[in-house]
This record gives C-alpha cells, sequence and structure tokens, in this order.
C-alpha cells in the first residue's frame, strides 16, 4: 500500500469488523481477532473470532427479543423484512464491492449475488403474513368443538452457514428463520467477516428489533459443540456439516430434544436457483399448536 | 357454556350412600392365544424367547410374546423393505386408501372384543377403551386412508414421496390407539412399517396383526417386533430403516435421538408432558371440576397430556378444593371390566411403585395430600386417586412426570403470572385454560408454549386434530393434515 505522503492520496478509513450481538457492534469479549488477506496476499481487515461467550451472549440477546418479536403482527415483520430488503437495495453498490476486494468475487458474481439475496429478502418477506394461513388450518373433528392448528415459532434459533456463499447462504437461511417469528444467532465463518459485517449494518438500519438477528463471525469447531448442548437454544440449523459434526450436533443436541436441521454446502450461484427458496425451508423451525373449544348454547 | 354457577346437588354423604351393583364386561366372547412371538412378512412367527404379560387388574398372566431378538428385528425389517419394493410402493394410491379404510372398517367390527382385550392387557376402564380407544383408533385408519390418493394435495405447491421403511416403537398407555396414529399415517403417506408395542400391552397389537391378515394386506407391510427396550433400540438402531417414530419417555426418547446422531435417519418424538390446566375466577366452575378430574384421572393419569398442574386462581382456591374433594369421594376405582369404573388398574408394578414414591415425595416436600377415600381390589395394582395442596413449584410432584392418577393444585394472581408457571416446564405438551371470556382465553392460549391446548375442556382427541409437543415434549405431530409430514419427503 503506498502511503498518501508518497501519492498525495487521501488516507482511508478503514472498518473496524466486530460483532453484532443485541443490535449492537461489540468487539469479541476474547479480544481475539485474524488478519484478512484477499486472494493476493494483501491485508483487507482484522475479523473478530468469536468465542463460546460471545455465542452464549447472543443467545441472550435472541431470547431477550424473541417473544417480542412472534408478538408483533404478521404484517409489520412483513414489512421489516421487506425494509431489510431496500436498505439492501440501497447498498448494492458497497455491498458488491466488499464482495470483489474482500470475497475475490468477480464484479458479476458479486452483483448477482447481491441482486439474489435481497430478491430472498423479499420473497420471505412476503411469507409472514401468509404461513399461518398456508401452514394452518380448522380442523373438523368429530364433536362440537371449534378446533383449529397454526404454526407458531420455534424460539431461538442457532444457525451456521456453509463456506461456499458468504451473503447469499447467509440470508438464504437467516430470512425463512426470522419470517415466522424466530429470533436468530447466525454464525459465520470469520473470512466471510466483511460481508457478514456489512449485512448487519444493513439489518441494524432496518427497523429490525435489536437482538433478532445476532451474527458472529468464527470458528465452526469451537462454536458449534457450546450451541449443540446449550439448554436455552430451542432449535439449530447447519449448512455443511461433516459427519463428525453431525454426529457432535445431533448427538448433543438431544440433551434438550432440540430441532436440528441440516444442509449441504452450496456456491452462491447454487443457492440462487429458485429451488433454495421455499416454505419448507420455513417450516423446520415451526411448532404446530392446536386449540380446542366446545361449541354449544 | 353454561355461566350459571351451580353448588353440587349431591352431598358427599348421600354420594357414598347409593352404592353402584357391579356391571361386568363379559369376557366370553374374547379369543386370544397363549403365545404370540411376532407378525413378519405377513404370519406370526416363533421366537427364541418369550415373556409373560398380565393383567394388572388381578397379576394373572394373559399370554407370552416373543423377546424379539436382533435378528428377529433384522428380519422383520427385511420383510418391510420386500413389502416397500414388491408392494407398497408399487400400489395405486387409491388401491392404498382402500386397504386403510378396510382395516377400519374391520376394527369397528370387532371394536368389543378388542376393548375388552385392550382393559384386559393394560387396565383401564372399559368405559374408556370402548367410547374412546376402539372409536378414535378406527377412526384414524379411516381419516388417513382418505389421505392416501390426495396426498398432493395437502401441501400446497410440494412434491411429495415416501421415505421406505419406518421403525415405530409404542407405549402402553394406549396400545391400539398409538399403533393406529403411528400405522395409519405411515401406510397412507407409501411407507412400510416395523412397530414395537410396549412389552405390557401387546395383546391388541396381535389383534392388530390379524385384522390385517384378515384385510389382505400385503406381507411386510406391517410388521410386528414384541420385546422390550432392547427390541426396541435394535429396531431404530437398524441401518435400514429410513424413519423412526417414537411415543413414551422423555429419556428414552434423548437417548434414540443421540443414537441416531449423524444417522440421516428421520425422526418424530412423541413424549413426555407436565400440563398446565389453569382456573381462572370466572370460568364455569362446574365444567371446570370435571374437566379437571378427567384431565388427570382420565386412563389412571397415564396420559403424556395430562392436566396433572392445577393453576387456580387464588380467589377460588378454596371453592375449587371443596368440591375437587367431593368429586373425589363419588370416584369408583376398581376392577376396569365394570362398566361403572371411572379408574382402573395402574399398568403395571413398576409404574405403581413409582406413583407410590411420588405420593410419599408430595408429602416429604411438604404438601397437603387428599386421596380418594375409596376402598381399593386386594389383588391388582390400584391406587386411589389423589391431589396435593399446597405445592410449590420445585416440589417434585409439580416438576416431575409422575403419569399417574396425582395432582398438584397451586395457585396465581394475574393472568400472566398464570402464563409464566404454566411454561415454566421443560415440557411443552398440552394446556388447559378455563374462563368465561374469550378475550383471555385467546390470549392465554397464545402466550402458552404447548402444542395442544383445551379452552374449557380437556382431554378431547380426533384424527383430524394434530397432537404433539414443544420444547422437551418433542418434535412432529401425529393426526390431522400435519400428521403427514412426519412420513413423507416434501419438496418444492
Amino acid at each position: 500500500m503506498k502511503s498518501p505522503a508518497q501519492t498525495n492520496m487521501r488516507l482511508t478509513v478503514a472498518k473496524t469488523y466486530k460483532l453484532f450481538i443485541g443490535g449492537a457492534f461489540p468487539r469479541t469479549e476474547s479480544g481475539r481477532s485474524v488478519a484478512l488477506r484477499n486472494r493476493s496476499g494483501e491485508f483487507v481487515a482484522n475479523a473478530s473470532r468469536a468465542s463460546r461467550k460471545d455465542l452464549r451472549e447472543a443467545v441472550v440477546a435472541a431470547r431477550k427479543a424473541a417473544e417480542g418479536w412472534a408478538g408483533r403482527t404478521a404484517y409489520l415483520r412483513s414489512q421489516i423484512l421487506y425494509r431489510a430488503a431496500e436498505m439492501m437495495e440501497s447498498r448494492r453498490a458497497s455491498l458488491a464491492e466488499t464482495l470483489v476486494k474482500a470475497h475475490g468475487k468477480t464484479a458479476k458474481a458479486a452483483e448477482a449475488e447481491v441482486s439474489a439475496s435481497i430478491d430472498r429478502l423479499v420473497w420471505y418477506a412476503g411469507w409472514c403474513d401468509k404461513l399461518t394461513q398456508v401452514l394452518g388450518n380448522q380442523n373438523p373433528v368429530a364433536g362440537p368443538f371449534f378446533n383449529m392448528s397454526s404454526p407458531e415459532a420455534t424460539g431461538v434459533v442457532v444457525l451456521f452457514a456453509g463456506e461456499s456463499s458468504p451473503l447469499l447462504g447467509l440470508v438464504s437461511i437467516v430470512a425463512p428463520a426470522i419470517c415466522s417469528g424466530n429470533a436468530v444467532v447466525a454464525c459465520s465463518p470469520i473470512a466471510h467477516a466483511p460481508i457478514v459485517i456489512d449485512f448487519a449494518e444493513v439489518l441494524a438500519t432496518s427497523d429490525l428489533p435489536a437482538g433478532v438477528v445476532n451474527l458472529l463471525t468464527g470458528n465452526r469447531d469451537e462454536l458449534l459443540p457450546t450451541a449443540a448442548t446449550h439448554r436455552d437454544i430451542d432449535a439449530i440449523g447447519a449448512v455443511g456439516l461433516s459427519m463428525e459434526e453431525q454426529v457432535l450436533l445431533e448427538g448433543g443436541a438431544s440433551a434438550t430434544i432440540k430441532r436440528v436441521w441440516l444442509d449441504a454446502d452450496r456456491t452462491s450461484s447454487a443457492w440462487a436457483v429458485a429451488d433454495h427458496q421455499s416454505l419448507y425451508r420455513i417450516t423446520p423451525f415451526l411448532e404446530v399448536k392446536t386449540s380446542w373449544h366446545p361449541m354449544g348454547l | 357454556m353454561a355461566t350459571k354457577k351451580q353448588t353440587p346437588t349431591t352431598p358427599a354423604k348421600a354420594a357414598s350412600g347409593w352404592q353402584y351393583e357391579p356391571a361386568l364386561e363379559s369376557t366370553d366372547h374374547v379369543r386370544f392365544e397363549k403365545r404370540y412371538g411376532h407378525f413378519i412378512d405377513g404370519k406370526f412367527t416363533a421366537a427364541k424367547s418369550y415373556f409373560g404379560a398380565i393383567n394388572p387388574a388381578t397379576e394373572e398372566q394373559l399370554a407370552e410374546f416373543g423377546q424379539g431378538s436382533a435378528a428377529e428385528v433384522d428380519a422383520a425389517v427385511k420383510s418391510a423393505r420386500r413389502g416397500y419394493e414388491k408392494y407398497w410402493s408399487k400400489m395405486a394410491p387409491s388401491e392404498r386408501a382402500k386397504y386403510l379404510y378396510r382395516i377400519a372398517r374391520i376394527i369397528q367390527e370387532q371394536a368389543r372384543e378388542l376393548a375388552i382385550l385392550e382393559t384386559m392387557n393394560g387396565g383401564k376402564p372399559i368405559k374408556e377403551s370402548r367410547d374412546v380407544d376402539l372409536p378414535l383408533a378406527a377412526a384414524h385408519f379411516f381419516y388417513y386412508a382418505g389421505w392416501a390418493d390426495k396426498l398432493q394435495y395437502a401441501f400446497g405447491g410440494a412434491q411429495v414421496a415416501p421415505l421406505g421403511v419406518a421403525g415405530q416403537v409404542i407405549p402402553w398407555n394406549f396400545p391400539l390407539l398409538m399403533a393406529a396414529w403411528k400405522i395409519a399415517p405411515a401406510l397412507a403417506c407409501g411407507n412400510t412399517v416395523v412397530l414395537k408395542p410396549a412389552e405390557t400391552t401387546p395383546l391388541t397389537a396381535m389383534k392388530l396383526a390379524e385384522i390385517f391378515q384378515e384385510a389382505d394386506l400385503p406381507p411386510g407391510v406391517v410388521n410386528f417386533v414384541n420385546g422390550d427396550g432392547r427390541t426396541g433400540a435394535a429396531l431404530v438402531n437398524h441401518p435400514d430403516i429410513n424413519k423412526v417414530a417414537f411415543t413414551g419417555s422423555t429419556e428414552v426418547g434423548r437417548a434414540i435421538q443421540k443414537q441416531l446422531a449423524g444417522t440421516g435417519k428421520r425422526l418424530t418424538l412423541e413424549l413426555g408432558g407436565k400440563g398446565a390446566n389453569i382456573v381462572f375466577d370466572d370460568a364455569a366452575l362446574d365444567q371446570a371440576i370435571e374437566g379437571i378430574i378427567s384431565g388427570i384421572f382420565f386412563n389412571q393419569g397415564h396420559v403424556c397430556c395430562a392436566g396433572s398442574r392445577l393453576l387456580v386462581q387464588e380467589s377460588i382456591h378454596d371453592e375449587v378444593v371443596r368440591r375437587l374433594t367431593h368429586r373425589l369421594s363419588t370416584l369408583r376405582v376398581g376392577n376396569p371390566l365394570d362398566k361403572n369404573t371411572d379408574v382402573g388398574a395402574i399398568n403395571s408394578r413398576a409404574q405403581l411403585d413409582k406413583i407410590e414414591a411420588y405420593l410419599g415425595y408430595g408429602v416429604e416436600d411438604g404438601a397437603v395430600r387428599h386421596s380418594a377415600p375409596c376402598p381399593l381390589p386386594g389383588r391388582g395394582f390400584f391406587v386411589a386417586p389423589t391431589f396435593f395442596t399446597g405445592v410449590a413449584p420445585a416440589h417434585r410432584i409439580a416438576a416431575d412426570e409422575i403419569f399417574g392418577p396425582v395432582l398438584s393444585v397451586m395457585t396465581f394472581r394475574t393472568p400472566e403470572e398464570a402464563v409464566a408457571k404454566a411454561n415454566a416446564t421443560p415440557y411443552g405438551l398440552s394446556a388447559g385454560i378455563w374462563t368465561d371470556k374469550g378475550a383471555k382465553l385467546f390470549a392465554v392460549a397464545s402466550q402458552l408454549k404447548a402444542g395442544v391446548i383445551w379452552g374449557n375442556s380437556f382431554n378431547r382427541f380426533d384424527a383430524t386434530s394434530p397432537f404433539g409437543g414443544f420444547k422437551e415434549s418433542g418434535f412432529g405431530r401425529e393426526g390431522g393434515r400435519q400428521g403427514l409430514l412426519p412420513y413423507l419427503e416434501v419438496r418444492g
């Protein structure tokens, strides 16, 4: 890097990449950072390496937010997700630039990934106030009762994003979990930090209540065992786990009968295919509640 | 519901003064073998070793059943795989539907015999097996029959496909009904089944196997392997099953989830509960008292969704306790085959010991015990229906699932406190709400973390109505449209 003294260039203000917990951007409590470099070996940023304690703090923030988020009207949740898409649209250029500069994407691939991510948010925004109708129903029980079943958010969901798609891969698992009213802690690889924190800035300016989405960057082998056995997490979704990691996750999850959902890792262009936005990516983090009431005079 | 509050018209003294003559259901009509092995490939097969199953009301042995070995489980899974590949996956869905309808009809035809056998083997009152278990078992087959050729309409826009072979393990509290809950949706969705009945209550499953023969169900489509937990473990761990469905204790469910880690097998768990039955001061009390009684004493409290924690608004606590005491004194405990019996036999010696231990813990922890003053039969496993007052949430009787006729009474002042107390458990299966105010009922129902909410009612079940829990009560639903999902691969 040339110094301004040599070139009369303005000194750029580099961004500090921290974590996104409870609507704030704290440094990892562990103080650990990892230097990220681009493909040509140039320094990009110091990224935070989240600790197990950061994960626990994020779960506390998510739990605090969960009830209020699920309790907001579906119409409002829908508007807030749509607002996040609007915020992303206005930052298209900046997000694409990060994908190019920090993540080695071509300009064309970066633009496609940002566009697909925005469209995905819009698609799931539209589900918030339709889920109950499509997944719930009245049941014609054989007796004088009114009986209905409707889906509800499971609660606090921890997600582990895959390695291969830093933005679209993250948006594609976070959006279906939150649209129904879950609060999320999403853990991405440390190398994804630049675009993950850009995305956190989008969410922070989207009227999304603090704690509904918490974003961490860290090592999966450090965070996964803690998440698996944590007693205040209701469900875990994970992308691209090895067989050993699956055994560790599902075995640990059994301690509190957590719901576990697994998916394969895939590239951004594979995620962009419409098959990977689905109502059935929302259902793994839903509970069906059935209510009865007698009818009669 | 009636809003007029009435005081009980029959004082306790008069109620106990009038005695019912015994009205025994005749058993001369029922027939069963002295010994059953397993049911594999459409035939009853011998087992290498056997154990006895008894009538818990008399402690007499009814019959012997095979103790399924790993090899016998393997034979059953192979049979189910053949049944899947050769018949069930090739059959037109409309034909699958007709088999299920046929099975539902035969269950209805044989309902009386099946009800008697269910009561003899399980200990539940004949009026419950006759009026609840049997009609519901038939209804489940009838309901899911119709889905078999309509699955493309079940989940809008999705492609659906069967999973393959399902391994199912069921409990002893509703033996035939649990078999129906498991088998009917599995078959409707195009899967084949290996089911392990509970070791204390395998009798009606063997009769169900006869019904499958009578219905000419293709060989291997449903297989039964008898045995205890070891047989169940061999089944769920068999490499050639695609799906595990378990109903039983949270402890065993946890172990199964752990064992299945990394196998890619689909899993549904229907586990324990500690249901809150919330009674507000504006409730219609006559109905609420009946709901509290049936909520905890139905099937001797051997019900995962039992309303075992009564949360009563402080202002009506004394009145509710007074009425409960009276109602308790009118419960008839005894011979399950007597049509007047309200509370039958505890299913096993082990369960009776557990319940009696908890009755001791209740007193030890400082609660006040109120047990029905009824005489108990000299033989068999019986316990007096009981409720405790002065219970604190930390008491063992308030926190643990007892699975017996034991109710813990606690109080609350505000709806917020009722919700907080109701949700303060790792379980999340059922809850009841008694109030005449609709807005309050809806508000509380929406905040309760439970899979089934009964407003001004309790312990209602229907084939069309999904059942299953939140939190550590398990995942997946049985019954209704949502009950198809655990047995389908859904894409789209």
